[in-house]
């Protein structure tokens, strides 16, 4: 029987992102990384803002683009959920509604990408739960 | 909320609202009692009591883009209706702990769904929140908590991808191995 995996495990991955790092330029000022906010409250939930918050996670690290991924509550867009907040450095956020995996694949390659706009922009006059 | 590890999500998502530091996620999957018990338990502001009275009213909510909150009613109904108990427990400046104590065998009991993504999720977009997370059944226990783990990666990030994605394989693994599967 294979061993279950265990936090061992893990000093070997560590070891291994440490090598990476070094050659990747560290950025611990978020502010000139890409910002990418799910709403990740009943309503964004029950539609499926789990499956494109991981969708994010894992395209964005494939594409090599270095980004801070965070959840947020409910933004009073339940209508238009899953909705995500994306800042770019140097702009203001803008707010996508309706988001599955194809329209956050085009979210990364236009948008984050290229700052092309694409389909689906909630107008700005939202307010976000303040934590 | 197709699964309890949905409604751990939301409920999650209150305690980060709250302001919290710890969020424990205690499962306990009691098969002689025919009980599955999820705790969901915070250090964050807490609530006064009169909110605390009518928290499981759906036309109750701290939120203030609407009037209305489903996240603890929906879970109240789900847990109510395999005949089961739910209760709330909030001090003030203390934390809150919402307990939710399904009938296990009952055929409405949701099944724990993707319950490692949730966690791993919840660990990625919250790095600066200590996560604990404790799952028994009458076979073992696993306990994941991410004190333990931030001080293996010694400065690495726990949002890392690789790390995140790694996480989630020990969690499946280990409820594996105790007999969870999804």
């Amino acid at each position: 029987m294979t061993q279950v995996k265990s936090l061992a495990d893990l000093r070997r991955i560590k070891e291994n992102l440490q090598g990476k790092m070094s050659l990747r330029e560290k950025s611990n000022d978020p502010e000139s990384l890409v910002q990418i906010r799910v709403a990740m409250a009943t309503c964004g939930i029950a539609s499926g803002a789990k499956q494109v918050m991981e969708f994010f996670i894992e395209e964005l690290d494939k594409r090599n683009i270095q980004a801070v991924i965070t959840q947020t509550g409910c933004m009073g867009y339940c209508f238009a959920e899953p909705t995500v907040e994306i800042t770019l450095p140097g702009q203001a956020p803008v707010v996508y509604g309706y988001v599955n995996e194809k329209k956050a694949d085009d979210i990364i390659e236009k948008y984050i990408k290229n700052g092309e706009l694409v389909e689906g922009i909630i107008p700005v006059n939202y307010e976000t739960v303040q934590k | 909320m197709k699964d309890i590890s949905m409604h751990i999500m939301d409920i999650a998502q209150n305690s980060i609202t709250a302001g919290a530091g710890l969020l424990e996620i205690i499962i306990n999957e009691d098969i002689d009692n025919d009980a599955y018990t999820v705790i969901i338990k915070d250090n964050g502001k807490g609530m006064p009591e009169e909110l605390l009275k009518k928290v499981t009213d759906p036309f109750t909510t701290t939120r203030t883009t609407r009037r209305i909150g489903l996240g603890l009613p929906l879970l109240k109904q789900n847990v109510e209706r395999t005949g089961g108990t739910f209760s709330i427990e909030s001090k003030e400046g203390a934390g809150t702990t919402v307990e939710a104590s399904f009938v296990m065998m009952h055929p409405d009991r949701l099944p724990i769904g993707d319950i490692a993504g949730t966690i791993v999720l919840l660990t990625s977009a919250n790095p600066e929140l200590t996560i604990i997370y404790r799952h028994s059944t009458n076979t073992g226990d696993y306990e994941y908590n991410t004190t333990e783990i931030n001080s293996t990666l010694d400065g690495i990030s726990i949002t890392e991808p690789s790390v995140i994605r790694f996480l989630k394989e020990v969690i499946d693994e280990n409820l594996q191995s105790i007999g969870i599967s999804r």
